[in-house]
């Protein structure tokens, strides 16, 4: 399917106010869409442009609603009347560690986030989060050391920050999610034996007759030999 | 929702599943795999790299008078953004041993690897740390990890996707090495999909003889990826990363050697020069070009810069004629068409129909076999369905992978695919997925050997820019596996490059050459690369920027 072209007849348009500037852009665009339609060079605030980057977190409110609402630009749609921002970066404190002297249990967060044992439970973080996320029960069960549930509940994540900067604890959940599935990751998955013994197989050299034999092949003999193998 | 005139061919694609999921659990094939000669016809048919244009010679630099894609031609057949005139190379604003020219995996790899041997670096990202293919990849990464499975028949599967064309040693480096990147990755804390015992959950990809697909959910590349960059971020004593800074130029020196780059800052449009003994490009593809107007999977930043760079410095490319066209990328709702599909659906059990329900392609075909039977079926065979905005697909059917693996698995195993489609109230374990092939990777690149070299000294390269790897198509999984194996080689080989490496006098010269060989060629054009970003801006409001010199305060 060929691009579709950027001057095809649109007939449904919205009004929106892009960092309170009125445009008018087309009704079913999403926000990232919108913006690029009314002319801007986006530079920060675009990444993997699909939602999984986290680059283009966005606030907005609606007319007559005090809410502040949040969405990834890429992924939400326009609504009439609304006005957005993009965040173009969120500061946030990553703790500096080395992940093979780490301990996993809750000592690691007391010590490297300790900011998380002063939330208040106001469950902020989880109306921000764009992804529908359970930020809120993250960060508990960051306070009790449930380290498989933090890695669990938070691993959707995209890193947009827009949760840290709602918390009135201030709190970054996003990095201590990420610590919690590298810890996860790292110490608390089982050993695969299986891995264990390939890797073994692969350095003790078992499969290198096996290489000089297919690298040596003429083009037909590895075509004939691809072509009738078996599939599993 | 799907709009009501699909709901005849939404009913017989339910009509259909019930005798497809028979099928599907006998273990037999449910349409039969295409032999060599169907394969070729189809290509030839259907597959776009195979229309009359989308192929010309270029007529300058190091592949001259070869055949490459139209718009990669193009884009090597333009202009610098630099005067090398301006430029005073004898102090330079950064001395390191390695430059690290972007931040995807592959980047970010060679970094910690090279930092493993003592060795600094700088990465020049032109977007945020991640914001990067790498971090997109949903399916999964193959390696021969299962007892049923060895490297050397992952080689076999690779080599055969690729059409016997790969060079053999990278294909080896790319297989052995697969089980090491698993477990260096875990150690990183990769969350690997794992069953009971412990032993890594594998599932099969297009064109795999054996279960060889590892998972972390849908989140695959984002896991890898978020581990990667943690690793760096702890270290910026060793990694210095300077985002919004992409490298335009590489910087030579008078004996032929690779001795840096210039880089520029996106936001205060300043340029800065880099001197460092050995370069690592590591720019990923070029989707954002949008290879025969090509909707695309790819990130923002996707523009194939590195190619350009490497090419104005000397580097071979191989296999530039090929492009990736992902069997699966979204046509409709219109707001999400050429996102990502990932290939897993289909090793779950899901299956590509037409518009009757009915299958016309094995549905784990190696990614240009299966696109093109999927445009053979919309363009030619008429089987395809249309969407309001003009565009065409067939279904891919996911509620089946609900009865094969049982209730709950999609919405579990593909958190990132079913968000995405019910964001439009399309709850993909019950209706199927409208689908059309996206351009989604590049096959070729600059040539290296299986230590990243090029045929440039002190210039490696690593991860989607490179060619050689995958021959003419990759297979689901070999990218992620890739941008692992290659770019912690590109590290290791760098770091040991360093310790010997002497650099003469540095110069832009090449980039005067360059100029000049656009010049006897007669090309005449006031397009410029690297391309850096895609323009979305629209032609009512391109035709009022009307500035009309790009200098002063204001553009």
């Amino acid at each position: 399917m060929a691009k579709k072209e950027k001057e095809a007849p649109v007939q449904n348009m919205a009004t929106v106010y892009i960092m309170g500037k009125q445009h008018d852009v087309p009704a079913e665009a999403t926000i990232m869409g919108a913006i690029e339609y009314a002319g801007y060079q986006i530079v920060r605030g675009a990444g993997c442009r699909e939602g999984y980057c986290g680059a283009c977190g966005t606030v907005y409110r609606m007319p007559d609603d005090h809410k502040i609402y949040t969405g990834l630009a890429c992924t939400t749609l326009v609504k009439p009347g609304m006005w957005l921002s993009q965040m173009p970066s969120i500061p946030s404190r990553k703790a500096i560690y080395d992940l093979d002297d780490l301990t996993p249990n809750t000592n690691v967060f007391l010590e490297l986030y300790p900011e998380v044992f002063g939330c208040v439970a106001c469950n902020t973080c989880t109306k921000a989060c764009v992804q529908g996320l359970e930020v809120m029960d993250y960060i508990q069960a960051a306070k009790r050391g449930d380290i498989a549930a933090v890695m669990d509940l938070s691993f959707d994540c995209v890193y947009c920050g827009l949760c840290g900067i709602r918390c009135p604890a201030e709190i970054t959940q996003m990095n201590v999610g990420l610590l919690a599935k590298l810890l996860y990751g790292k110490y608390l998955a089982k050993e695969s034996k299986e891995l264990t013994r390939r890797l073994e197989e692969v350095r003790s050299h078992e499969f290198d007759k096996e290489y000089t034999l297919l690298m040596g092949m003429s083009r037909q003999e590895l075509s004939d030999r691809y072509y009738a193998r078996e599939i599993e | 929702m799907y709009p009501e005139y699909m709901n005849d061919s939404l009913n017989k694609v339910k009509e259909t599943r019930n005798k497809r999921f028979e099928l599907a659990m006998t273990g037999e094939h449910v349409y039969p795999p295409m032999s060599a000669d169907e394969r070729q016809d189809v290509l030839n048919s259907s597959h776009p790299d195979f229309k009359s244009d989308s192929r010309r010679p270029v007529t300058i630099g190091p592949n001259k008078d070869e055949i490459l894609t139209t718009e990669v031609a193009e884009m090597l057949e333009t202009h610098s953004r630099i005067d090398p005139s301006k430029f005073d190379l004898s102090n330079p604003d950064y001395e390191t041993d390695l430059l690290i020219i972007g931040a995807g995996g592959a980047g970010c790899g060679a970094a910690i690897e090279a930092m493993g041997k003592g060795v600094k670096s700088i990465i020049s990202s032109k977007l945020r740390m991640g914001d990067a293919n790498s971090m997109m990849s949903q399916g999964g990464m193959q390696a021969a990890v299962s007892p049923t499975d060895t490297p050397p028949t992952h080689y076999l599967d690779a080599i055969g996707g690729g059409h016997f064309d790969n060079k053999p040693e990278l294909v080896r480096a790319l297989t052995e090495d697969g089980p090491e990147v698993v477990k260096w990755l875990e150690e990183l804390g990769v969350i690997w999909d794992k069953v009971e015992d412990g032993s890594l959950r594998v599932r099969h990809g297009g064109g795999t003889s054996r279960k060889r697909m590892l998972s972390s959910r849908d989140y695959t590349g984002a896991i890898i990826m978020r581990a990667l960059m943690d690793k760096v971020r702890n270290h910026a004593d060793m990694i210095n990363v300077l985002e919004f800074m992409p490298t335009v130029e590489l910087i030579m020196d008078d004996k032929g050697q690779c001795a840096g780059g210039i880089l520029y800052n996106l936001e205060t449009k300043e340029y800065f020069t880099v001197k460092a003994k050995a370069t690592i490009i590591a720019t990923g593809g070029f989707g954002r070009l949008h290879i025969r107007k090509y909707d695309t999977s790819n990130h923002y930043g996707a523009t194939g810069d590195g190619l350009a760079i490497a090419y104005r410095a000397g580097a071979k490319l191989m296999f530039m004629d090929s492009v990736q066209y992902h069997p699966t990328g979204a046509v409709f709702p219109e707001q999400i068409a050429g996102f990502l599909i990932t290939e897993a659906i289909r090793g779950a059990g899901g299956q590509p129909l037409n518009k009757d329900g009915e299958l016309f392609v094995w549905p784990r075909e190696p990614r240009d076999i299966e696109s093109s039977a999927i445009i053979r079926e919309c363009l030619e065979n008429g089987g395809g369905i249309k969407t309001p905005n003009g565009r065409v697909g067939v279904w891919l059917d996911s509620p089946l992978i609900e009865m094969i693996q049982g209730e709950g698995y999609v919405k579990k195993e593909f958190p990132a695919m079913y968000r995405q489609y019910i964001n439009y109230n399309i709850d993909i374990a019950k209706l199927p997925m409208l689908i059309y092939p996206t351009l989604h990777y590049q096959n070729g690149g600059v040539e290296i050997d299986a230590d990243c070299k090029t045929n440039v000294p002190g210039l490696f390269v690593a991860g989607e820019v490179s060619g050689g790897v995958h021959g003419r198509n990759r297979l689901m999984g070999n990218s992620v596996l890739d941008y692992n194996v290659f770019g912690r080689r590109a590290g290791r080989s760098t770091a040991e490059y360093v310790q010997t490496a002497k650099l003469g006098k540095l110069t832009l010269d090449h980039v005067n050459k360059h100029e000049q060989e656009l010049k006897d060629a007669g090309i005449k054009t006031d397009q410029i690369s690297p391309v850096i970003l895609p323009s979305y801006t629209p032609e009512s409001v391109a035709k009022r920027q009307l500035t009309a010199h790009l200098e002063g305060t204001m553009r």
